[in-house]
């Protein structure tokens, strides 16, 4: 079943072949969440696999986030690997007890004694219409956190690579899945490759500006740095890949050479992990900029159902060029 | 002590009643080091309780989990975890068994699969409930010893852990040590099913009352409960009444609760009430139980030492054990 470099392949199936190369590879990995198994999954990314491996390892669970996402935690202590599948990132604030208080804090307050190796994957984002209780891109608040791990897959290569290195890992990884990135489809470029999951990468190389994002922002960025060709402004576009550890190398590299940063991100403006890429620039990088750091974020509203309405909430790529256009007015 | 098996000889009795004053004493000594400013943050004793850590401790196996409570220093002198270190530990010194990252809510221990010392309210019961799926997952044969007070009982994660272990028929021990005060809320004021067994049994476990002050009435209910959940059969709620005879931690003025009630509770207390079975039993004498006090003292004094002695984690390992050193396979 796997894919070579080079099949097109969509994002959800590039998650599914994650899942079912792990459970292959390792009999202490399961998964487990509302509706992964007898409904196939909300977004149907685990449809198949509960008649491929059964009920012992696709687990369906109780509408009781806090309590499958406590019991992955005791069953990663235990000495399992749990995947725990969270619908979207807005539910797992009822889960917000055990991803804060107890995964992120046990390796610590223990002296380092139980570390835990705990996979909590979920859905986030808008671009579909389901309103302010399913579309919120929260990422950023678990960034907040010391002792968690936060990846966001924007590529199909990432969303097949970064679930086996996020399953090594000792510590709870968070895998945050653009929820209007499944349909998506693109090539792979390496067939199984275990992706690294704290680096940023240079999606798009260019010389005048360069654009951070990650998730579905990613594709939005790359737009307009299409656009912004044409009007003879080569964009550098990073893909941040994970926003704890953020990957300053990588960014205050890029911006040495451009001179230039618009931030593009997804989470609301004010208190968000934009608000902390601009500050490690300015911290690390004030003297290298020719121009003020510039944010394209999500407006301040709760996600609005109409679907006009939703997508002038969400960063576009006609708001990114009008960002970058701004740098460049006193040019 | 109704429940005293016949076959139970002297030495054993005094064994039990050794481990419950280990405890009283250490707690004396914890709440005088508070005093003099040695241990700091919250404070919370046992003292009262201790039938209840004693009695499933006799059951547990080496392999066994324990998931504790913020009130946990009788749980774990009860486990085998040595005075020393959680002296150490309650000092904050890098000898403690938490490597003094925790304090006295927040006791670990691997060697004895102690899995904290959690001080969110309810927040070690899908713990458990995972170390039990674990378990099974496995087909290993271990239990998970869960305690939690009586407060607990009102928190969603108690809902949600009951119902999850029962549908997956987990070997997990829910040890309910109902104190009477959630803090300085009395359990009338709080909920509104006060027979907290039959809130349990909805989920459609095993559900029973223990008489939590009598320690072989605790260990003998502990002992079936815990056959039970190893042979497979699901998991057990156990509501063990019990009182707290100290304030809830240091801070608290106890404003709650008349005095008179604590005074008729500690004429009841575990100690005491073994203490005088086993004199008009003519099993133990004054001077028998003197000396149990003295070597509990002794103990203590140790550990004290031990953390006086021991050194400060330096400040530049401050950013140590936020995640893990040693990285796994």
């Amino acid at each position: 079943m796997s894919e070579a470099a080079g099949e097109r392949i969509s994002y959800r199936k590039a998650v599914r072949q994650a899942i079912r190369e792990a459970l292959e590879r390792d009999p202490r990995v399961f998964l487990m969440g509302e509706d992964v198994g007898r409904y196939g999954g909300c977004f149907a990314v685990s449809k198949g696999l509960l008649a491929e491996f059964g009920e012992e390892r696709i687990r369906d669970t109780p509408l009781s986030e806090s309590a499958f996402v406590g019991a992955g935690i005791g069953a990663a202590l235990g000495g399992m690997r749990p995947i725990v599948e969270i619908m979207t990132v807005n539910f797992s604030l009822l889960a917000l007890d055990q991803i804060v208080n107890t995964a992120a804090t046990l390796c610590h307050m223990s002296g380092g004694q139980f570390p835990v190796p705990l996979v909590i994957r979920m859905a986030t984002g808008a671009g579909r219409q389901l309103a302010a209780q399913h579309s919120h891109s929260l990422e950023g608040w678990y960034a907040h956190v010391p002792g968690l791990r936060i990846v966001v897959p924007a590529t199909v290569d990432d969303a097949r690579g970064m679930l086996a290195p996020a399953l090594e890992c000792p510590d709870p990884v968070l895998i945050f899945e653009p929820a209007s990135l499944y349909n998506m489809e693109g090539e792979l470029t390496e067939a199984a490759g275990s992706a690294d999951i704290s680096s940023a990468r240079i999606h798009r190389p260019g010389k005048d500006l360069t654009i951070v994002t990650y998730g579905a922002s990613l594709w939005r960025s790359l737009e307009a740095a299409e656009a912004l060709a044409k009007e003879g402004i080569d964009a550098e576009v990073i893909d941040l890949r994970s926003l704890r550890p953020l990957d300053d190398a990588t960014i205050l590299g890029s911006v040495a050479r451009t001179r230039r940063v618009v931030i593009v991100d997804e989470g609301w403006r004010s208190g968000g992990i934009s608000a902390e890429i601009a500050m490690r620039i300015v911290e690390q990088g004030f003297y290298e900029l020719d121009a003020p750091i510039t944010r394209v974020c999500s407006e301040e509203v709760p996600m609005p159902y109409p679907k006009h309405l939703e997508d002038a909430a969400l960063p576009n790529p006609t708001r990114i060029v009008a960002a970058v256009l701004g740098l460049f007015a006193d040019a | 002590m109704s429940q005293l098996p016949s076959r139970l000889g002297r030495e054993r009795a005094l064994q039990l009643l050794r481990e419950m004053v280990r405890i009283r004493q250490f707690e004396a000594r914890c709440a005088e080091l508070y005093s003099a400013g040695k241990i700091r943050g919250f404070l919370h004793l046992y003292d009262g309780e201790e039938a209840v850590a004693v009695g499933v401790m006799q059951v547990l196996e080496p392999g066994d989990a324990v998931v504790a409570t913020y009130r946990e220093h009788g749980h774990a002198i009860a486990r085998g975890i040595g005075m020393g270190p959680l002296m150490a530990e309650l000092y904050g010194k890098r000898s403690g068994c938490s490597g003094g990252r925790g304090g006295s809510m927040h006791i670990f221990d691997a060697a004895t699969r102690f899995y904290g010392g959690n001080a969110i309210v309810g927040g070690g019961l899908p713990l458990a409930v995972g170390l039990g799926l674990a378990e099974k997952m496995q087909q290993r044969k271990a239990v998970i010893a869960c305690f939690f007070g009586e407060g607990a009982v009102a928190e969603g994660e108690f809902h949600e852990s009951l119902n999850l272990a029962t549908l997956w028929k987990l070997p997990v021990l829910f040890l309910c040590e109902n104190n009477l005060y959630a803090m300085g809320t009395a359990l009338a004021r709080s909920e509104s099913q006060r027979d907290l067994h039959l809130k349990a049994a909805s989920y459609g476990l095993r559900s029973e009352v223990v008489a939590g002050m009598d320690v072989f009435t605790v260990e003998h209910a502990v002992r079936d409960a815990a056959a039970y959940a190893r042979a497979g059969q699901g998991p057990v709620f156990l509501e063990i009444r019990t009182y707290r005879f100290r304030a809830h931690s240091m801070f608290d003025a106890q404003l709650y609760r008349e005095k008179a009630e604590v005074d008729e509770w500690q004429q009841r207390g575990p100690i005491v009430t073994l203490r005088n079975w086993l004199e008009a039993a003519g099993l133990m004498t004054e001077q028998d139980f003197q000396r149990i006090q003295r070597e509990a003292d002794a103990e203590v004094q140790q550990a004290v030492e031990f953390a006086e002695g021991s050194e400060w984690e330096p400040v530049e390992d401050l950013a140590r054990h936020v995640y893990a050193e040693a990285r796994g396979p």
